[in-house]
């Protein structure tokens, strides 16, 4: 016992006071204590953003352009051989990423639009609108996702837009709920019947007192929903119902020239080209969840704490 | 009445209410069709009246909530119409029911996912609890990791590493999984070992984590740490303590997971080239031939509706706060 | 389960140098750090200090157990020959729930929903083999009646969900004893609980410890309780040891400034004056959430400037009231008056200029204040959104508010997770006084604070209301705060009124039975407290059923 307890101030209560840092260098603190699998994560979604952006630089070749001979082997020339009607496979690769991603982005973008935002309205608003939208949610979701995308595909026919709006309707649904569900827990807080009794308007409300306390979820969740959606595109292209040729697409690369893994035990090369754009999926996917799960841990660990 | 039982009719209510508007949404993708579909499923040589001819066989020119009630009657009864393909633009209708075309390929689909849930609940399960009893040992980790792992590969890339190792490098299993009504009990189990070994692959890691999750939620309960400090042992708090109140989250689990093996078993049937409804539909997707796609649809949404009931009524039975109601 | 050698009066439990780790912030920081410990057989001991002290983890350390986050990291822990530290869990666990029991703070959640009450209560003797199935189970029964628990032969065939609070901590006390431990620790046993269910409870708790002469650890934050149940406290405070005595001693002639700083919140009290005119009156208000009534005819008139301290249970409609006020529960019948003029009822109908009148504070700082907001902000909105102020102007005004609560202005950039718990609620009273209210209503303030930290809080209220002349009006359901700082007093019961009127008379006998009941039921700080209440409702019980 000190005398510093017998004269009390506010002032010097105990408090954990952290100190004040600017947004990047808050960020290289969180890098730095970042395990090696989301240091591998974030390395690997750079390199494929670079590729995907300068695409049309690095490529060798022109998307669809074809050679005398289809099935190539691996060469200088053609560094993973060519396809079944002689394109070069290491040019679409590049491509592939281009289409997929870029795809898989703009889908996943307007999920979080369509749901996110319909989600804040309902929670605010409750009473009726909540109602409907919740119960069509949960009607919409009755159905598994890929079976629902293949029905409407096969009443719009597989455009690159109709593909985009169907998947990003789905699974707008899945952002509904979880946004519905981590908004409903802030709209109770006190501070939000604070902001209310002060007399602010709704507008204010969703954007200042509820979006920056739902942000983490929210952005884990975009991870997640972005594996999904380039799975989904991946799995429609593959099924040959997604992107159409001439297009490059890694999820129809892999059905194209799936037969050659059949010729493993004599050319082992050849049986890996339709792995390599179904490793380039794997590899983006592991990439973003593990960046994810680090994510989440960490966001989660800061919430313990109070 | 018993709490329980007015719980169960309300979600047996509710799943009928699911059923109903899926199966409007089903029913209208025959509606949003383009007016010029008739030439392009009778080719484009068509004349007016075999079109015509088409369109009234369809009840198009009756309105549609009638052709909902038929169409919703006929489906009751066993009638899912008939196939779009194999119509000719000279009138000749050489099209097959369409409940001939799916009734023996849902036997494979459903012996497929049968076989894959057979492995996959059980180990899941297993690895989820003791996940979940060693959580942050060695164990855990490299069990969270290649799950995590596991989860992020597209269907087709699990399917094809394995016909590349196990099929092409050391054929120990066929790579095409192609069987009829003449294939034995035995031939079809090792034809599907593959089929069935990627799909438990790609649901075991979801399955497992949301097991362990659920556990983990279930451990942190005051309850459980009474029960440890009555001097319980480990393998008693989970028996007596932590699994008579953990079915209800494992049957949603599993139930949940099911869904990701309903749409598994679509890609890994055109993978494995296995004649079940997930190959069925894919086709039926690409020349657009609406009432298979429309058959299998429902299909596969009632069976996911069915499976989320029945975990949800799981879950309900075993509350004890519904059981003994004050 | 005490051997028959074993007498009244052997060591029983002797901690040395106990130092435990838990493990936060992503890393780990001492939190008991090296006390000492020691409890002779069928003595009971009061550990008490605020939160974060370390009591519960000391508590459960004496079981030689330490939860997931933390670990005992050095000093024995010795029961009866043992050392608990060095002891592997198969072997502790022999010790857990036969020798040694545990009572945890809120009972609804440490029963397994799942199995019935009577067989959770045996479990650990039948476990043992202490004794057959049939005998734990008769003599559990015998418990239930001891424990005064109501039709103590079905109560244990319930499942945890079908009884209330007070009755479950009570049989989780019958768990405890069943296998006739050497000792028991107390959690917070009655934390969770009303006052007047608490007297029951305690009553049944100390009956039985001294029948079977147990010794005990009685871990609480409550002095006035612990003084009912010790024969000696120890404080704590940051994982250390402040001081410990006899509780008479301890009660009488605290030595250590922090140990009488404890005390002092029941010695504010402010004289009480009548107010002249009344600024706001509710008036036959009726109100309910959906089909539930919650309000029934409620009448309260607030003068101006002064206190008005709403009492009452949980569930006694004291919060829905202040709801009701603030315009976010609209009332089904009757009105609420401000400066004689009606207030609409619902809040999208009052003006600007109605809603900065009335102000609100909240019981949990922390979840009051958007945490992704600094202190800025949380002050300097009111200022903008009511008064207009702009930039440097909102910025200045912003200083001075903090200045008023006694901080400065390098607290402008805080965010609120970044505030001590009494800090927090500065923040909140300033944010109520930016707006410039005529009243302000505090709904539990000071409950969710530890005691030395209230004191200052409620110092600070008195002060503002001297210096603004701002009319409050104070929920709590601790009496102790309502002497510190009101003028009058509202009892409610069950969505009604039982009574309003100034200070002196409220707390002076005669009372309605309802506030007789209440204000017996509070804990004082005498160690005789409970024993003469005992008696006194003893009496008058004997004089009813004569009558």
């Amino acid at each position: 016992m000190n005398n510093a307890d017998e004269s009390y101030s506010p002032l010097n209560e105990s408090a954990t006071r952290i100190t004040r840092r600017t947004r990047a260098q808050k960020i290289w603190l969180g890098l730095k204590k970042a395990p090696l699998s989301a240091w591998f994560g974030l390395i690997v979604i750079i390199a494929y953003l670079l590729v995907a952006l300068f695409a049309q630089l690095l490529a060798p070749y022109g998307e669809a352009q074809i050679f005398p001979e289809p099935y190539a082997q691996w060469s200088a020339e053609h560094i993973f051989g060519t396809d079944q009607i002689g394109r070069d496979v290491y040019t679409r690769l590049i491509y592939g990423a281009q289409n997929t991603i870029g795809i898989a982005l703009v889908t996943t973008f307007l999920s979080f639009l369509i749901g996110g935002g319909l989600a804040l309205a309902a929670t605010i608003t409750r009473g009726w609108t909540d109602q409907i939208l919740s119960r069509t949610v949960d009607a919409l979701m009755a159905i598994p996702s890929l079976i629902f995308a293949l029905m409407l595909l096969s009443m719009f026919g597989s455009s690159i837009t109709s593909l985009i709006i169907i998947i990003a309707v789905l699974d707008s649904t899945r952002v509904f709920r979880l946004t519905r569900s981590v908004a409903i827990n802030v709209v109770v807080m006190d501070y939000v019947e604070a902001a209310r009794l002060r007399g602010e308007g709704i507008g204010w409300i969703m954007r200042k007192e509820i979006l920056p306390n739902i942000m983490p979820p929210l952005v884990a969740e975009f991870g997640l929903r972005f594996c999904f959606v380039f799975l989904t595109v991946a799995a429609l292209s593959f099924l040959g119902v997604g992107i159409q040729p001439p297009a490059a697409d890694w999820g129809s690369m892999v059905r194209e020239n799936a037969s050659l893994i059949q010729f493993a035990r004599y050319d082992i090369k050849a049986a890996i080209t339709p792995l390599l754009p179904a490793a380039a999926i794997a590899l983006l996917t592991v990439a973003v969840n593990f960046v994810v799960d680090w994510f989440l841990h960490k966001t989660s660990g800061l919430r313990d704490e109070f | 009445m018993h709490p329980i039982v007015s719980t169960i009719l309300q979600r047996l209510g509710l799943g009928l209410f699911t059923l109903f508007i899926v199966s409007v949404i089903i029913f209208s993708s025959l509606e949003m069709l383009p007016g010029d579909f008739g030439e392009s499923v009778l080719g484009q040589a068509a004349t007016e009246e075999t079109v015509t001819a088409f369109r009234k066989e369809l009840g198009l020119d009756k309105p549609a909530y009638l052709r909902y009630f038929e169409w919703v009657g006929s489906v009751m009864t066993g009638d899912l119409g008939t196939s779009f393909s194999g119509r000719a633009a000279s009138g000749v209708d050489r099209s097959r029911p369409v409940v001939d075309l799916v009734a023996p390929r849902l036997w494979n689909t459903l012996f497929l996912a049968g076989m894959t849930a057979l492995i996959a609940v059980p180990l899941a399960l297993f690895l989820g609890i003791t996940s979940a009893l060693y959580r942050n040992s060695l164990y855990d980790r490299t069990v969270n990791v290649t799950t995590l792992t596991t989860i992020s590969f597209p269907e087709f890339f699990v399917a094809y590493l394995l016909i590349l190792f196990l099929a092409s490098l050391w054929p120990v299993f066929p790579s095409l999984a192609t069987v009829d009504d003449t294939t034995s009990f035995g031939q079809r189990v090792l034809k599907t070992a593959l089929p069935a070994l990627t799909l438990t692959l790609v649901i075991v890691a979801h399955m497992m984590r949301m097991t362990r999750a659920a556990i983990i939620n279930l451990l942190a309960s005051p309850y459980i740490e009474m029960a440890l400090l009555k001097g319980s042992s480990r393998s008693e708090i989970i028996i007596k303590h932590a699994l008579p109140n953990a079915w209800a989250p494992i049957a949603t689990v599993i139930a949940f997971n099911l869904a990701y093996l309903v749409v598994g078993v679509v890609v890994v049937e055109v993978v494995f080239v296995y004649p079940g409804i997930g190959q069925l539909m894919v086709d039926a997707v690409t020349t657009r031939d609406i009432p298979v796609v429309q058959a299998c649809a429902l299909i596969f949404a009632g069976t996911y509706i069915i499976l989320n009931l029945v975990a949800d009524i799981i879950g309900t039975v075993t509350n004890p706060r519904l059981l003994h109601p004050r | 389960m005490s051997s028959d050698t074993a007498k009244k009066g052997d060591i029983l439990l002797e901690m040395r140098d106990v130092r435990i780790d838990g493990f936060s912030d992503e890393r780990w920081h001492e939190i008991v750090k090296g006390v000492n410990l020691t409890l002779r057989r069928g003595e009971v001991m009061g550990l008490i200090g605020e939160s974060g002290a370390g009591k519960s983890t000391l508590g459960l350390a004496a079981m030689g157990y330490a939860r997931p986050g933390c670990k005992i990291t050095g000093g024995s822990i010795m029961f009866d020959g043992m050392d608990l530290v060095a002891t592997r869990e198969a072997e502790k666990r022999k010790l857990w729930g036969t020798r040694i029991a545990y009572v945890a703070q809120s009972a609804a959640a440490a029963f397994n929903p799942a199995h019935r009450l009577i067989d959770q209560t045996v479990e650990a003797t039948v476990r043992a083999q202490l004794r057959s199935d049939k005998e734990a189970r008769s003599d559990a029964r015998v418990l239930y009646k001891d424990l005064q628990l109501p039709n103590p032969d079905t109560i244990g065939d319930r499942y945890p969900h079908q009884v209330s609070g007070g009755q479950l901590q009570r049989v989780m006390t019958a768990m405890a004893m069943s296998p006739r431990p050497d000792l028991i620790i107390f959690d917070e046993p009655t934390t969770a609980l009303d006052v007047t269910t608490q007297v029951e409870v305690l009553a049944a708790m100390r009956e039985i410890v001294e029948t079977f002469h147990v010794a005990a650890i009685y871990i609480t934050h409550d002095l006035a309780v612990v003084a009912q149940m010790a024969d000696f406290i120890k404080v704590l405070r940051f994982g250390e040891e402040v001081e410990q005595a006899d509780t008479r001693t301890m009660l009488e002639a605290p030595k250590m400034p922090y140990t009488k700083s404890l005390w002092s919140v029941r010695e504010l009290e402010k004289p009480e004056d009548k107010g002249k005119d009344i600024i706001m009156e509710i008036k036959g208000v009726d109100a309910a959430y959906g089909d539930l009534k919650v309000l029934d005819n409620v009448n309260i008139k607030i003068p101006r400037g002064r206190t008005v301290a709403v009492v009452g249970e949980s569930g006694s409609g004291k919060s829905t009231t202040a709801r009701v006020m603030t315009g976010l529960l609209p009332p089904l019948k009757g009105e609420v008056l401000f400066n004689g003029e009606p207030l609409p009822g619902a809040l999208k109908e009052r003006s600007r200029d109605q809603l900065h009148r009335i102000q609100m504070i909240y019981q949990m700082a922390d979840t009051a204040m958007n945490p992704r907001q600094t202190v800025e902000e949380i002050i300097g909105r009111p200022l903008e959104f009511y008064l207009g102020l702009k930039g440097r102007e909102r910025e200045n005004r912003v200083i001075e508010l903090l200045k008023m609560i006694e901080l400065d202005e390098s607290f402008m950039d805080r965010l609120p997770s970044e505030l001590s718990g009494g800090q927090k609620q500065r923040i909140c009273i300033a944010r109520a006084l930016a707006a410039d209210p005529d009243i302000i209503i505090c709904d539990e303030i000071t409950s969710a604070l530890d005691q030395i930290v209230q004191e200052d809080i409620l110092k600070l209220l008195l002060r503002l209301q001297r210096d603004l002349g701002i009319t409050y009006m104070f929920i709590t359901h601790d009496i102790a705060t309502v002497k510190a700082i009101s003028d009058e007093i509202v009892v409610m019961f069950q969505g009604k009124v039982v009574e309003q009127g100034l200070k002196s008379e409220i707390l002076s006998p005669p009372h309605p039975d309802y506030t007789e009941l209440l204000l017996s039921s509070v804990p004082e700080m005498d160690p005789d407290w409970l024993t003469h209440l005992l008696e006194e409702r003893q009496k008058t019980e004997g004089q009813t059923a004569a009558e």
